[in-house]
């Protein structure tokens, strides 16, 4: 028997039984989704999917293929960002056999046309993993880039005195964006001062004090003086004992130290009112 | 060959570098500027390269070199207007450019110049 012909009879018994497959189908997955999502809409999609899938079985269409594949990935993608596990997403494809095998249990000459579809659905299975997982992936691609932005204020103190309060680990590409910004905020602002505070930073490491001090250097050719505060008790232990020169960097306890520094680089006194 | 000119105001000598630059032109920048002192008994130099985007290892050199033999002729060297990219090219070229002072534009630079004297 070919292929050929079974898909199409597999595509005649499906448009036949389209109401009972897909509410069996319906119901299958508003069981796994667990009331995320409303019955009607998951209907609808499923309906959508169903006509796509005996358009490819019955072969009359070249576009049908195309359109099912962009038709799951949608779906799967959505799935990603609505919080569905991955399994959830794919059994939610799997059931269609489920559906269609309770059907056809009593029909014993359909069985090689049921493993025709079988073998699709699994196809299309496997294809609801895959965009579910691009999907995730981007989300936390997204999610880091946006992480990286929060990450990275540069804040005015005072007239001529800026900081950057870092929180977090440092890498390379952060390191990077920092001494971007805070040198361009340094140029548009006209500011001579620059506090950098690492009271979020959790552990200063050789690679960590390296950027620290590139990023001092390139202010400094910029004509800012930079002072490094939010030393910790800790970080200055490890400091220490791992041989890290700050050289003629003024480093402070605290920020508030740092800004008094600055103000009094300045020539500028606090004085009670 | 393009020639970077330098302009005295008071006892300052004003170059602005407007141009890309090549070796040839700091080489003859360094030497200009080296006679310019002996015959105006300048007590400063104020470059400014606002408008300089790209920076090698050898002007980074030849940078701190113009400071050196600025303090010869007992003049300071304040170099003015670098851009972010510009500094940490430098940076990450290991240049601190010791013995040049920085500020980020010419007035900064002027007040560093008149300070000291």
């Amino acid at each position: 028997m070919d292929v050929d012909g079974r898909n199409e009879r597999m595509a005649a018994y499906l448009r036949d039984s389209h109401d009972k497959v897909v509410g069996r189908w319906t119901d299958l997955v508003v069981a796994g989704v667990r009331g995320r999502t409303s019955r009607e809409e998951v209907r609808r999609e499923l309906e959508d999917l169903y006509a796509l899938i005996v358009r490819v079985l019955s072969g009359a269409d070249e576009h049908a293929a195309g359109e099912l594949t962009a038709t799951l990935d949608e779906l799967s993608r959505s799935r990603a960002r609505d919080g569905f596990s991955p399994t959830e997403t794919a059994v939610g494809v799997f059931s269609l056999k489920d559906a269609v095998y309770e059907l056809v249990a009593d029909a014993a000459d359909l069985v090689p046309e049921f493993y025709s579809l079988s073998r699709m659905v699994d196809d299309l299975g496997l294809r609801t993993f895959e965009a579910y997982s691009s999907a995730r992936e981007q989300i936390i691609a997204d999610q880091s880039a946006a992480m990286l932005e929060l990450s990275t204020p540069v804040v005015r103190l005072w007239d001529g005195v800026i900081a950057v309060p870092l929180v977090g680990t440092l890498d390379s590409a952060r390191t990077q964006l920092v001494m971007e910004k805070l040198l361009d905020t340094l140029v548009a602002t006209g500011a001579d001062h620059a506090v950098i505070d690492i009271t979020g930073v959790p552990t200063v490491d050789t690679e960590v004090a390296q950027h620290l001090l590139k990023t001092v250097s390139a202010a400094r050719l910029l004509g800012a003086e930079c002072t490094i505060s939010g030393i910790r008790p800790q970080v200055a232990q490890t400091i220490v004992s791992l041989g890290i020169e700050f050289g003629d960097i003024a480093t402070k306890a605290s920020l508030a130290d740092a800004l008094a520094l600055a103000l009094r680089q300045a020539g500028l006194k606090v004085v009670p009112l | 060959m393009e020639r970077v000119p330098i302009l005295k105001i008071g006892q300052t000598l004003f170059v602005s570098i407007q141009i890309d630059l090549q070796d040839e032109t700091v080489i003859r920048l360094q030497e200009d500027l080296a006679d310019e002192l002996a015959a105006t008994g300048a007590h400063g130099v104020i470059i400014d390269i606002t408008a300089v985007e790209i920076v090698d290892s050898f002007i980074g050199r030849m940078l701190t070199t113009i400071g050196s033999i600025s303090r010869l002729f007992d003049a300071e060297t304040v170099l003015v207007g670098m851009r972010p990219a510009v500094a940490i090219t430098l940076t990450e070229l290991g240049l601190s450019l010791s013995g040049v002072r920085t500020a980020l534009n010419a007035e900064k630079g002027l007040e560093i110049l008149n300070g000291k004297s």
